[in-house]
């Protein structure tokens, strides 16, 4: 059982803002922090983490105090079995996979678990090469097996997925699942993805302006708002041709273009470069399942 | 024949500058980098007063410090019998003060480039800050240790106001190559100045040159 109430004047963009949240996490539980940048998504895993003081609050991890600023006791970030994965991954460049792993170990002589987690997350053939000559899914994968060699308690994990492609995502979703469930971890993700949020997430905390402004589970949390019997996209219109009568319009969606017919009158106000929203009432929608 | 002693005691005195100075450069530099205070503009602008202040006002000041006849330098010939004055053991000072800036400022903004999540990432898996500077943060800026040792070395090498100040060009003791030129040219001995010139000349083109093709190679591989 976790236990934190944080404050934190944050300095954004638009002026300080206080950053104010009171959590209580159950042991094992996998929770998704979600919001707008800048909404002290990453301040608070920081601080649980022990890179960053609060200027009021506490944390606490079972019966273990990490932080409490009323007695000014601080657990240093050394002492804290709290795994990090950056989101620039964060290998140092000056040793192998391996060695990143083993310089991780707590005890030198527990080699053979530094086996293991390679073994898990399929780094074998990975293990003799530096990060700098790794795809961003690969040096990901690595980050988060470095961190588990640490044997946390709680692993943090700080937007590690947005800067992968698609398909790569849905891997690493896997393996942080695996993990997760493997060692018995409790998680606490960064993300922005809905898709990534349903699949992952026991509970998810929605923050906006340094407060919780929804906290319960991903079907709770979004399901007004997100799932409708509409398909609605949002896009940017790419250009707009003449067919005869009607308008072809052009609009990325994502990585897709997808061809909109209009009539003069709809097509009027539009011009390229213009951030429009593609709506569709799916009344027969079709599921086909892609890859594996 | 030409007398190598000088050249000898100019290597001496800056590989026993360049070895100390990299023992003390290294933590200075470490804790400049890490803390922000107050008077931090006070402290940088003293470690790289030696670029700009001519030799001779930095040999001046050291030569009155370090005379017995005033504190701190009487305590240091009574209550240690040191002298540093007039001895190897004065220029290796001497020149460790005179080179502080190019041993501390390459070090020194090295560790700032360095991605801050890297040392984090090492905090957080349980590392000292002691062993993250050894093991994750020095061997990560090696083009800037290579640079901070080689020029520290090549301007010990060059320096010829300080050891002349405090130095006091004695033959064997601390005439060092720079000071025997000088000699050379006022005794018209124009073939042994040149041989020391060109000498000088040739070690420190060789060092830089090998640490352009050292970084050269080390910033080919590594990308942050």
């Amino acid at each position: 059982m976790i236990s934190l109430q944080l404050y934190k004047t944050l300095n954004t963009a638009d002026g300080d803002l206080p950053l104010d949240v009171n959590l209580t996490i159950k042991n094992g539980e996998f929770i998704t922090i979600e919001g707008p940048s800048g909404a002290g998504k990453t301040t608070i895993l920081r601080m649980i983490s022990g890179l960053l003081k609060p200027e009021k609050g506490h944390i606490k991890v079972d019966d273990a105090l990490w932080t409490d600023t009323e007695t000014g006791y601080y657990l240093p970030p050394q002492k804290r079995k709290a795994g990090f994965v950056f989101q620039d991954y964060s290998l140092f460049p000056n040793m192998t996979i391996e060695q990143n792993l083993v310089y991780a170990l707590e005890d030198k002589h527990d080699a053979d678990y530094v086996k293991e987690v390679i073994e898990i997350m399929e780094l074998e053939a990975l293990k003799a090469r530096y990060p700098q000559t790794l795809s961003g899914g690969q040096k990901q994968r690595a980050a988060l097996a470095r961190a588990i060699v640490r044997k946390p308690e709680l692993l943090l994990l700080d937007e590690p997925l947005s800067a992968l492609d698609a398909e790569m995502r849905l891997k690493l979703q896997d393996y942080i699942l695996k993990v997760h469930r493997k060692f018995k971890l409790t998680t606490i993700l960064v993300s922005h993805s809905i898709s990534e949020i349903f699949k992952m997430s026991d509970r998810v905390i929605r923050l906006n302006k340094g407060k919780i402004i929804h906290d319960g589970s991903a079907t709770n949390v979004y399901a007004k708002k997100y799932i409708s019997g509409k398909f609605r996209f949002t896009g940017e219109v790419l250009s707009i041709e003449k067919d005869d009568v009607v308008y072809i319009v052009n609009v990325l969606v994502g990585n897709n273009i997808i061809k909109v017919i209009e009539t003069d009158n709809h097509t009027a106000p539009l011009k390229a470069g213009d951030k429009v929203m593609i709506v569709s009432k799916a009344f027969n929608p079709l599921i086909i399942k892609i890859g594996d | 024949m030409i007398d190598l002693q000088p050249i000898i005691l100019s290597l001496e005195l800056a590989v026993t500058t360049t070895v100390l100075l990299f023992l003390a450069g290294v933590p200075l530099a470490y804790w400049l980098s890490e803390n922000n205070f107050k008077f931090k503009p006070v402290i940088s602008a003293i470690v790289s007063l030696p670029l700009v202040l001519p030799p001779t006002v930095l040999g001046f000041y050291l030569l009155v410090t370090f005379s017995p006849a005033h504190f701190p330098g009487n305590v240091l010939q009574e209550v240690f019998n040191v002298r540093l004055i007039f001895s190897f053991g004065g220029l290796i000072v001497a020149s460790m003060i005179y080179s502080l800036p190019f041993m501390v400022n390459p070090i020194q903004s090295g560790l700032e480039s360095l991605p801050l999540t890297l040392k984090e990432a090492s905090y957080t898996l349980g590392k000292s800050k002691f062993r993250t500077l050894v093991s994750v943060l020095l061997p990560n800026i090696k083009p800037a240790l290579l640079t901070g040792i080689v020029l520290s070395f090549a301007h010990t090498i060059g320096e010829f106001g300080v050891v002349l100040m405090i130095g006091g060009n004695i033959p064997g003791k601390t005439r060092v190559a720079s000071l025997a030129i000088y000699d050379e040219v006022e005794a018209l001995n124009y073939h042994n100045a040149n041989i020391y010139a060109l000498v000088l000349f040739v070690i420190t083109f060789l060092i830089l040159l090998s640490v352009h093709i050292v970084n050269n190679k080390f910033l080919k591989s590594v990308r942050f």
